[in-house]
């Protein structure tokens, strides 16, 4: 039982922390909710040159062959930084598919370039059924060859609007099927909604879109369940960074911020909130760990799915009440725009529900306890 | 980070089972749970598993060898109380043990340590601590019982309340003021009281769920040697503040809700119509069992930094905090799959899981109270642990 960090992860966390200080600050991620394209392509580059983006990439394609363990600490110290852009759009939802089920062309011509911050990737999985299961995938497709043609709508899909390449899940007769589509074709349409928390979720229409097979027809879901697993467990990572900082701006404004003359943090209405805070962050952390360890040692399959489940249910709604208390400590510049804590209130909701919230995998949970 | 444990701990794990196997009557988790034991064969079980425990060595794991225990890790102390907790073991070290063994080793004299330490390491004496009074529940330090110095005596009069094990127990190691003037703090010693000196009048009281181990302990006029003082004269609340180093993972309550689940999880499976008839309920299993898996990490962090030489003090907090919140949801749940049965007491024809919900349901109302309230953890959290201003 050791639930600290190795000496690669101290190190790891603590450049990122730094570099994100200094690079990412309040004001960068205020500026790219406005920005059109939601992300900085010099931070992106800057990312890159650490590796991060090739974090899990294997070193024969341009990575740095770090585990997912290594990632979830990368992770968390992003949603610390609330950092805006398609970072687990690329890493998530187009390497980790690639590593997964790619040929080894899709994995030399892809890979590095992605590690070296050239490509953008996204996942293309949820539809207007708002499903995170094999069920929900009803976009058609068609399949000749290695080359697949498309027809559906996808929908909630993270930063497309400056994708370079989708990996689409789509259904031929065969069941789920994945294509690699690149983004700037005729028969791709995307359309950027309005969110909550201002990141650049799209709705993607396919028309007669072309795309390349990845991995064979029919074989889309087995595919994408230990991408759907990593990329849940990445969600909660950067829940928890982001629930992390959520709480100590929040202890730390109830230092200073002084009422009835004195501390609003002397009062214990104020002080019991804060226990309740940290117990939660420290209690989604580590669930979220064990998620992450389970995956990046290959325990039994079973025990994975299930430590998956439970860190996302768990997470989606410890971090929920936490911000809750970030807002309440606050009071009245809280719910101004012009005060920092918002920005992760806001951004909290949509890691909750991305890849499933508390009830879908309290459900899976359910189910996995046999009853 | 590693979620497993090592090999010797997992063989501390397999032989302490098969240790429990061994020692309890083959259904006893299920009929203590049931409350289907009587008390003379809970007394009768908890001292034979006292023995053997001693004879094993293992009644004082955690102290140094030198006092006659095995020195163990913090982690495998941890697994010792989540093992024995989620058998229901009765008997073992107790107070004698966890509190009053390590503040001898600390504060007591040559003599104290010889006298007291190996006969609770053989499992000779029982000890109950007598420090928490009626008009002074989480405000420990108003305590009025009193020990006047008299030649070289202590005359002790007051009384204590909320006493564990006190009807068991050969010697009480009591807290009482010693000085009146100055801070309230400034004023209290540790003594040793044996519990028959005449005098000490021990009166169980009758608690919500009928379990009587918990007494008020009244001192009239109770004389003890000055050699009795553990420690110095008026130091004895900061030598009660000083933490032992035992393990502080709070883990038993988090094993004893697991084991409660997994009860209501297989009681579900064999009724379907619990959870048919109340769909709900099914999230609440699933809510549970997430919360025992957090709970388990958030304790075993605890015993993993004092095992690299931390004294983690807001994660004891933390975890004791969650631990015993968790004891009540997992109360409510049950009470709440059970549905309109779960009110049925044991005895009942038409109690289900044979009323043991109803018990575990009153019983849990104290576990956000004894130890410490949940807001007295709430507070030491936030101003220990966060740094936030005390009033």
């Amino acid at each position: 039982m050791d639930l600290g960090l190795n000496e690669q992860q101290e190190l790891l966390k603590n450049a990122a922390r730094e570099f994100l200080e200094n690079e990412c600050p309040e004001s960068h991620v205020r500026e790219m909710e406005e920005d059109e394209r939601g992300y900085s392509p010099v931070l992106w580059g800057q990312m890159a040159e650490q590796g991060w983006q090739g974090l899990l990439i294997p070193e024969q394609y341009g990575g740095v062959g770090f585990d997912f363990l290594d990632l979830t600490v990368l992770l968390e110290e992003i949603g610390r930084a609330l950092v805006p852009g398609p970072y687990m759009s690329t890493v998530l939802g187009g390497a980790v598919p690639i590593i997964e089920g790619g040929s080894e062309d899709q994995k030399n011509e892809f890979l590095p370039k992605i590690a070296s911050g050239e490509l953008i990737f996204t996942l293309a999985l949820t539809e207007p059924s708002a499903r995170f299961d094999e069920q929900g995938v009803q976009c058609a497709a068609t399949v000749s060859g290695n080359d697949v043609t498309l027809n559906g709508t996808k929908l909630f899909v993270s930063d497309a609007n400056v994708a370079d390449y989708m990996v689409v899940a789509a259904r031929t007769g065969k069941g789920v099927t994945l294509a690699i589509v690149a983004k700037d074709q005729p028969g791709v349409t995307v359309t950027q909604l309005q969110t909550i928390a201002r990141d650049k979720q799209c709705e993607v229409v396919l028309k007669d879109a072309k795309g390349q097979l990845l991995g064979a027809e029919g074989a889309g879901w087995a595919i994408l369940e230990p991408v759907i697993q990593k990329y849940t467990v990445a969600e909660a990572a950067y829940l928890v960074g982001l629930a992390q900082m959520d709480f100590e701006i929040s202890v730390d404004y109830a230092k200073e911020r002084v009422q009835f003359g004195r501390p609003i943090g002397s009062f214990q209405a104020i002080q019991h909130k804060c226990a309740d805070m940290v117990t939660d962050v420290d209690g989604s952390r580590f669930i979220t760990y064990k998620a992450a360890w389970c995956i990046a040692s290959g325990q039994p399959a079973a025990d994975t799915q299930m430590a998956v489940n439970m860190a996302k249910a768990w997470t989606s709604e410890s971090t929920r009440r936490v911000v809750a208390h970030g807002q309440q400590i606050h009071g009245g510049i809280g719910f101004t725009k012009d005060y920092k804590i918002q920005l992760f209130y806001r951004r909290q909701k949509r890691a909750e529900l991305a890849f499933g919230d508390a009830d879908h995998h309290r459900e899976l949970v359910a189910q996995q306890l046999g009853i | 980070m590693e979620f497993t444990f090592t090999p010797e701990e997992e063989r501390f794990r397999h032989e302490l089972r098969a240790f429990l196997a061994a020692q309890l009557p083959a259904d006893w988790s299920e009929r203590d749970f049931l409350g289907d034991v009587s008390r003379d064969e809970q007394r009768g079980v908890d001292d034979a598993v006292t023995r053997a425990l001693a004879g094993k060595g293992w009644l004082a794991l955690p102290w140094a060898k030198q006092y006659g225990g095995l020195g163990a890790g913090h982690v495998q102390q941890a697994i010792y109380t989540e093992e024995t907790a989620y058998m229901r073991m009765p008997g073992g070290g107790g107070a004698g043990v966890a509190s009053v063994g390590p503040s001898i080793q600390r504060f007591g004299s040559r003599a104290q340590q010889e006298q007291y330490l190996p006969r609770i390491a053989a499992g000779l004496d029982r000890w109950c601590t007598l420090t928490v009074e009626d008009d002074a529940g989480s405000d420990v330090a108003a305590m009025q019982t009193r020990a006047v110095r008299d030649g070289d005596e202590y005359v002790i009069s007051g009384a204590k309340t909320w006493v564990s094990g006190a009807e068991r127990a050969t010697y009480g190691l009591l807290a009482a003021r010693t000085d009146a003037k100055g801070a309230p703090q400034d004023g209290i010693s540790t003594i040793i009281v044996p519990m028959d000196a005449p005098g000490v009048t021990v009166r169980p009281l009758d608690t919500l769920a009928g379990e009587r181990d918990l007494s008020e302990v009244i001192f009239e006029d109770v004389r003890v040697p000055v050699q009795h003082m553990v420690g110095r004269e008026n130091a004895g609340w900061y030598q009660m503040q000083t933490a032992s180093d035992l393990e502080r993972s709070g883990v038993g309550a988090i094993s004893t809700a697991k084991a409660n689940i997994e009860r209501l999880v297989e009681a579900a499976r064999d009724d379907d119509s619990l959870i048919g008839r109340n769909p709900s309920a099914r999230y609440e299993l699933a809510d549970r069992w997430i919360e025992i898996q957090v709970g388990f990490n958030v304790s075993y962090r605890v015993p993993h930094l004092q095992a690299q030489g931390q004294q983690p003090d807001q994660e004891a907090h933390e975890a004791k905090l969650y631990g015993s919140e968790l004891t009540q949801r997992v109360a409510n749940t049950g009470m709440h799959l059970l549905g309109l049965a779960a009110q049925a007491a044991p005895g009942s024809r038409y109690a289900k899981l044979a009323g043991a919900f109803s018990q575990e349901y009153l019983r849990a109302t104290a576990a956000t109270v004894a130890g410490g309230t949940s807001e007295i953890q709430r507070n030491l959290i936030a101003q220990r642990g966060l740094g936030l201003p005390r009033d």
